[in-house]
C-alpha cells in the first residue's frame, strides 16, 4: 500500500479534481487551478518524506529509493508545469475545460510513475501508454486551431508507431526467453541474434520516446503545433521519464551486451547532438527552436548513459533534474510571451530587454544554463556527463560533445542577441505577468543558480545510484 | 575569511549592490568602491605575501585554504597563490580599477554594464587564485561568457559579428581544455587510489609521456586561444575593436594572460615532458604570432586595430618565452604579461578618450592632437615607448630577459626562431612612431579638433595609475622578478627533473 504511495496519491488527487470539476458551475471553472496547483505541491512535498520500499504484484512493481527520488523530480518539474500553464488555461478557449486539462495531465504523470517502477515489461509496456496517449489529447487541446489539432494526430500516430516497434521487440525477447521479468530476462538473456534483433527494436521504440536522431522527425512539428506548455511537458517529463527508465532497463536488463549497446549509443549520441545543434540554429520559432535544442540536449545525456558507472547514472540524473529546471524556465517565458502577445518567433523578441527585463533575464539565464555556462546548474551537470563518459576513455566522444555546446551557445546566443542586443520599432510592450507564472520561473532561477553550487545535491543523488560494475 | 576568497567575495557584494543602486552616478561610484577596495587588497597580499616569503616560509603556495566541494569527485575550492599569481592578481586588479574610470561616462544601461564588467573580472581572479583544475575551469568560462554582452551591447563598429566570433572561438579554446582537463584527472593517481584536480597534487604525480603528449596539445592549444596564438589569434583583432574602452583594456590586459597563465601552469607544469618533446610545433607558431603580429600592426589605420595586432605581437611573446624553459625566459615571459597588460590597457584606455572627443580612430583623419589634448598625448607617448621597449620603461625589463633566456638555448632552431623574434621589436618601432607622428605631432588638419578639451579628472586618475605601474616596474623591476623568480622554481625544477635540457 505504502510502497505505491506516489501513484496513489495522485490517484487521489486526480480523483478530488475530478470531483470539484463536476461541482463547478460553468462560468467559474478557473477556480481549479488553486486546488490543483496546491493538491500538487502537497503530493510533491510528501514524495520527499522517506517511505516504504519494496515490490508488489510479484515483482511486477516496484520501488527503491533512487526509484523514489526519480518520481520526486518528476513531480517537481510538473508542478512547475501547472504553475505555467495558468496564463494559458485562462484565455477564453481552454476556459471551461480547466478541469480536463489537470486530470489529464495527472494521469500522464501516473503512467510514467508505473513505467519508471515497472518490474517486467508488461507493466512497462502499461505505463508507456498511460503516458503517452493522453499527451496526444492534450497536444490537440486547442481544438479550433489546425496546427493543435494536427500535432494531436502526429503524435498518437508516431506514439502507435513506436510503440509498434517497441512490443515486436518486447514479443520477441518473451519469446526467446519465456519471461517478461527484468531480472529473469537478464539472466536468460544470451544474445542470440534474434535476441539481438529484439534488443533492436526496444532500442528504436525508446528512441522515438526520447526523440534521439534518427528517430527525431516527429519532434519539432509536434511541439510547434501543440500548445506550448505541452511542448515544454513532453521535452522535459515525458523525456526525463523515458531516459529514466530507458537507463534502468539498459543497466539491469541488457548488461550482457553492455559493449553492444555502448557502441550504438556512441554513434546515436554524436549524431543526436549534432544533427539536434544544426537544425536548431536554422528555426525561427521559438517552439522548433526549442524543439530541436532538447533532442540536442537528449544526446548529452546519452554521454551520462555511456557512462556505465555510478558516476554516469548519478551524473544522468542530476542532469535531468538541471534541464527541467533549465528548459521549464525557457518554456515557461516563451509561453508567457506567447500566451499574452500570441508572438512566437524569436525575430519579436528584438529588444525585449528595453520592455520586459525580468522576462529576458530568466530566459538568458535558462538558455545559458541549458549552454552549460557557469556559474549556473547547467555547468555542473554538462561537466559531470563528460566526466562521466571520459571515465570510459572515450576523450574523442568528449571533444565531439564540447564542440556541440558551442555550436549550442551559438543559437542560444542568437536569442540573447535578439534580445539584448537587438532594437526594434515595436518590441513586446511591457506585460505584468500573473502570480502564477512568476512563481514557477522564480522556482526556475532559484533552481538553476542553486543547484549547480549546493553540492549536496549531488551527492544527495549519488547515495541512491548504483553503477553496472 | 582568507584573503583569497576576499577577492571574489568583494565583486560579488560590489555587484549585489550595484543592483540596489538608484540612478547612474550611485551606480559608478559603487562600482569604484568595489573596485577600489579590490586594488587595496591586493597591495595587501603583495605586502602579505613578501612579508612571509621574508620571514622564511617558502611553501610552493601560500594562504592556502582548502575546502571539499564535491566530495565524490574529489573537486575541492582549492586555492592558493604564489609570486605569479600575487604579481597578476596586482595587475588584474590595477587595470579593472583604470577600467571603471575609463568607463566613467558610458551611456545606456549602466547597471548592467558595471555588473558584467566586474562579473568579468571575477572570473579572472577567481582564474589566478584557483589551484584546482575544476574551479580553475568555471573561473575560465565564468570570465568569457560576460564578454558577449559587454561587446555586443557597448561595442562599436561591427559589434555582433565580433563579440559572436569571440565568444565562440574562446569557447572553441576552453572545449579544447575541458578534454585536456579531464584527460589529466583521470590519470591523476596511477596506482589506483582519489583521482583528482588539484593542481599540486598532479605536479607530484608522473603521467606516462605517451598520455602527456596526446593531452599537451588540447591544453597547450586551448589555452593559446586565449593567448592569441597563431592561427587562432583572428578573435583578438575584431574583438578588441569593437569592444568598448573598459572592455579592450581589461581583455586585452588581462584576458589574454588567462591563455600564458594557463598554458605554464597547466599545460607545461603538468605535462613537462611531452612539452618538452612537441615544443618545437609551438615554437614555430609563437614566432609566426610575434611577427605577424607586427607586421599586421604596421598595415593597419584604425587605432583599435593596430594596438590589437600589437597585443598579438606581444602575448605570442609571451608563449615564446614559455617554451623556452629556462628560468630567465620564463621570468621574462611573467614580466611581459605584466608590463604589457598594463601598457595595453593604457593604450587602450587613451584611444578611447581620443576617441571620445575627435569621434574617429582613423589616424590619418587626425594630427596634431599633442597640442590641443598635451595630457593625453604625453600618456600615448609613454605607452608607445614602453610598447617598444625603451629601457626605464616596463617593457624593456620584459622583452630583454625574455631574449636573453632565449638565447640560452645554443641550437641552430631556437637561434633562428630567437633571432626573427627579436627583430620584431624593430616593426614595433615603426608602426609606434609612425602613430606617434601622425596622430601626436604634425599639424591640426581638422578646426574642430581645436577646440577639443584634455583629459578630465577620471581620465587622468585611470591613466594615471596605469603610468604609474609601467614606470614602477621599469624603474625598479628588481622586487617584482625576485616574486616571480620563486614562484617558477618548482615549474622549472619539474622540467629539469623530468628531461635534461640539452
Amino acid at each position: 500500500m505504502f510502497i505505491m504511495r506516489h501513484e496513489l496519491l495522485l490517484v487521489a488527487i486526480t480523483v478530488i479534481l475530478l470531483l470539484v470539476e463536476i461541482f463547478l458551475p460553468q462560468h467559474k471553472k478557473n477556480k481549479i487551478i488553486l486546488p490543483a496547483i496546491i493538491l500538487m505541491a502537497l503530493v510533491t512535498i510528501t514524495g520527499f518524506i522517506p517511505g516504504h520500499t519494496g515490490t508488489l504484484f510479484g515483482g511486477m512493481y516496484g520501488t527503491s529509493p533512487l526509484i523514489l527520488l526519480m518520481k520526486n523530480i518528476l513531480n517537481i518539474g510538473v508542478l512547475i508545469v501547472f504553475m505555467q500553464s495558468v496564463s494559458w488555461l485562462k484565455l477564453e478557449e481552454q476556459k471551461e475545460r480547466i478541469g480536463e486539462y489537470f486530470i489529464i495531465l495527472l494521469s500522464t504523470l501516473i503512467g510514467m510513475d508505473y513505467m519508471i517502477s515497472s518490474g517486467d515489461f508488461l507493466m512497462f509496456y502499461l505505463g508507456l501508454e498511460l503516458a503517452t496517449i493522453p499527451i496526444a489529447t492534450l497536444a490537440a487541446f486547442e481544438r479550433f486551431k489546425e496546427k493543435s489539432a494536427e500535432a494531436g494526430v502526429k503524435l498518437i500516430f508516431i506514439s502507435a508507431l513506436s510503440s509498434g516497434v517497441l512490443l515486436y521487440g518486447l514479443s520477441m525477447i518473451y519469446g526467446t526467453t519465456g519471461t517478461v521479468y527484468f531480472p529473469e530476462v537478464s539472466v536468460a538473456y544470451n544474445a542470440s541474434p534474434l535476441q539481438i534483433l529484439a534488443f533492436i527494436f526496444f532500442f528504436a521504440g525508446m528512441a522515438f520516446k526520447i526523440s534521439l536522431v534518427p528517430f527525431h522527425l516527429w519532434t519539432a512539428d509536434v511541439y510547434e503545433g501543440a500548445p506550448i506548455n505541452i511542448s515544454s511537458y513532453l521535452s522535459v517529463i515525458s523525456k526525463g521519464a523515458a531516459v529514466f527508465i530507458f537507463m534502468i532497463i539498459l543497466y539491469t536488463v541488457f548488461y550482457k551486451i553492455a559493449l553492444m549497446w555502448r557502441d550504438v549509443i556512441y554513434v546515436i549520441s554524436i549524431l543526436t547532438m549534432t544533427l539536434g545543434n544544426l537544425f536548431a540554429m536554422r528555426q525561427r520559432n521559438i517552439k522548433r527552436f526549442l524543439a530541436f535544442s532538447s533532442i540536442a540536449q537528449a544526446g548529452f545525456i546519452l554521454l551520462g548513459i555511456i557512462g556505465q558507472s555510478q558516476l554516469g547514472m548519478t551524473t544522468v540524473i542530476y542532469f535531468v533534474l538541471i534541464y527541467i529546471f533549465s528548459n521549464l524556465g525557457a518554456f515557461g517565458v516563451a509561453a508567457i510571451i506567447s500566451n499574452r502577445t500570441g508572438k512566437e518567433s524569436i525575430d519579436d523578441y528584438d529588444g525585449l530587454y528595453r520592455t520586459n527585463p525580468m522576462l529576458s533575464l530568466t530566459m538568458m539565464l535558462a538558455l545559458f544554463s541549458l549552454a552549460g555556462i557557469p556559474p549556473l546548474a547547467g555547468f555542473f551537470g554538462k561537466f559531470f556527463l563528460f566526466t562521466a563518459a571520459a571515465k570510459q576513455g572515450m576523450y574523442i566522444l568528449v571533444f565531439i560533445a564540447v564542440l556541440n555546446t558551442i555550436i549550442s551557445l551559438y543559437y542560444y546566443l542568437l536569442v540573447v542577441k535578439a534580445m539584448f542586443l537587438n532594437r526594434s520599432d515595436q518590441p513586446i510592450a511591457y506585460f505584468k505577468s500573473d502570480v502564477y507564472t512568476k512563481l514557477g520561473l522564480a522556482i526556475c532561477i532559484a533552481g538553476i543558480i542553486i543547484i549547480g553550487f549546493a553540492s549536496p545535491v549531488y551527492e544527495f543523488i549519488l547515495k541512491f545510484t548504483y553503477g553496472l560494475y | 575569511m582568507d584573503i583569497l576568497t576576499l577577492f571574489i567575495v568583494i565583486p560579488v557584494l560590489t555587484m549585489i549592490g550595484i543592483v540596489f543602486c538608484k540612478d547612474h552616478k550611485q551606480v559608478k561610484w559603487t562600482a569604484a568602491l568595489g573596485m577600489g577596495l579590490q586594488l587595496i587588497s591586493a597591495a595587501v597580499l603583495i605586502i602579505l605575501f613578501l612579508m612571509e616569503r621574508k620571514a622564511g616560509n617558502m611553501g610552493e603556495m601560500l594562504f592556502v585554504k582548502d575546502v571539499v566541494w564535491f566530495p565524490s569527485l574529489n573537486i575541492h575550492y582549492l586555492v592558493g597563490v604564489d609570486g605569479i599569481s600575487v604579481a597578476m592578481i596586482g595587475l588584474t586588479a590595477i587595470v579593472i580599477f583604470a577600467g571603471i574610470f575609463a568607463s566613467w561616462e558610458v551611456e545606456d544601461l549602466h547597471k548592467e554594464f558595471f555588473i558584467s564588467l566586474i562579473l568579468l573580472s571575477t572570473g579572472v581572479f577567481g582564474f589566478f587564485i584557483s589551484l584546482d583544475l575544476f574551479t580553475l575551469f568555471l573561473f575560465y568560462e565564468l570570465a568569457v561568457i560576460p564578454m558577449y554582452l559587454l561587446i555586443g551591447i557597448w561595442g562599436s563598429g561591427p559589434r555582433e559579428y565580433s563579440a559572436m566570433k569571440l565568444t565562440l572561438m574562446l569557447m572553441g579554446g576552453s572545449a579544447l581544455i575541458l578534454v585536456g582537463l579531464l584527460g589529466l584527472y583521470f590519470h591523476s593517481n596511477p596506482s589506483g587510489g582519489q583521482l583528482n584536480f588539484s593542481i599540486l597534487a598532479i605536479s607530484k604525480v608522473h603521467i606516462p609521456v605517451e598520455v602527456q603528449k596526446f593531452f599537451f596539445p588540447f591544453l597547450f592549444v586551448g589555452f593559446g586561444v586565449l593567448g592569441a596564438l597563431y592561427p587562432f589569434h583572428t578573435w583578438s583583432p575584431d574583438g578588441h575593436a569593437s569592444a568598448p574602452t573598459a572592455v579592450s583594456m581589461l581583455h586585452a590586459g588581462v584576458l589574454m594572460k588567462l591563455g600564458g597563465y594557463g598554458c605554464f601552469r597547466v599545460a607545461v607544469f603538468l605535462l613537462p615532458e611531452a612539452a618538452h618533446q612537441l615544443a618545437w610545433i609551438f615554437i614555430i607558431l609563437t614566432t609566426i604570432s610575434v611577427i605577424y603580429g607586427a607586421l599586421g600592426a604596421v598595415w593597419q589605420k584604425d587605432l583599435k586595430y593596430i594596438n590589437a595586432y600589437s597585443s598579438v605581437s606581444h602575448c605570442g611573446m609571451v608563449l615564446f618565452a614559455i617554451l623556452m624553459f629556462n628560468q630567465t625566459a620564463m621570468t621574462g615571459a611573467i614580466l611581459q604579461m605584466i608590463s604589457h597588460g598594463i601598457m595595453t590597457a593604457l593604450f587602450f584606455a587613451l584611444i578611447g578618450m581620443i576617441y571620445s572627443r575627435t569621434h574617429t580612430r582613423y589616424i590619418n583623419e587626425m594630427g596634431g592632437l599633442m597640442k590641443v589634448m598635451p595630457f593625453l598625448g604625453v600618456a600615448y607617448v609613454i605607452a608607445g615607448l614602453a610598447s617598444l621597449g625603451l629601457p626605464g620603461f616596463s617593457g624593456f625589463v620584459a622583452e630583454m630577459t625574455i631574449f636573453v633566456g632565449a638565447f640560452q638555448n645554443n641550437d641552430v632552431f631556437h637561434r633562428i626562431a630567437t633571432i626573427i623574434v627579436v627583430s620584431s621589436i624593430v616593426v614595433t618601432a615603426v608602426y609606434i612612431l609612425r602613430v606617434v607622428g601622425i596622430l601626436l605631432l604634425g599639424k591640426i588638419n581638422n578646426e574642430h579638433y581645436e577646440h577639443l578639451g584634455d583629459a578630465k579628472w577620471f581620465e587622468r586618475l585611470s591613466a594615471g595609475v596605469l603610468i604609474f605601474g609601467i614606470t614602477a616596474i621599469g624603474l625598479a623591476p628588481l622586487w617584482l622578478s625576485e616574486m616571480i623568480h620563486g614562484g617558477l622554481g618548482p615549474i622549472i625544477q619539474r622540467l629539469l627533473m623530468t628531461t635534461p635540457i640539452h
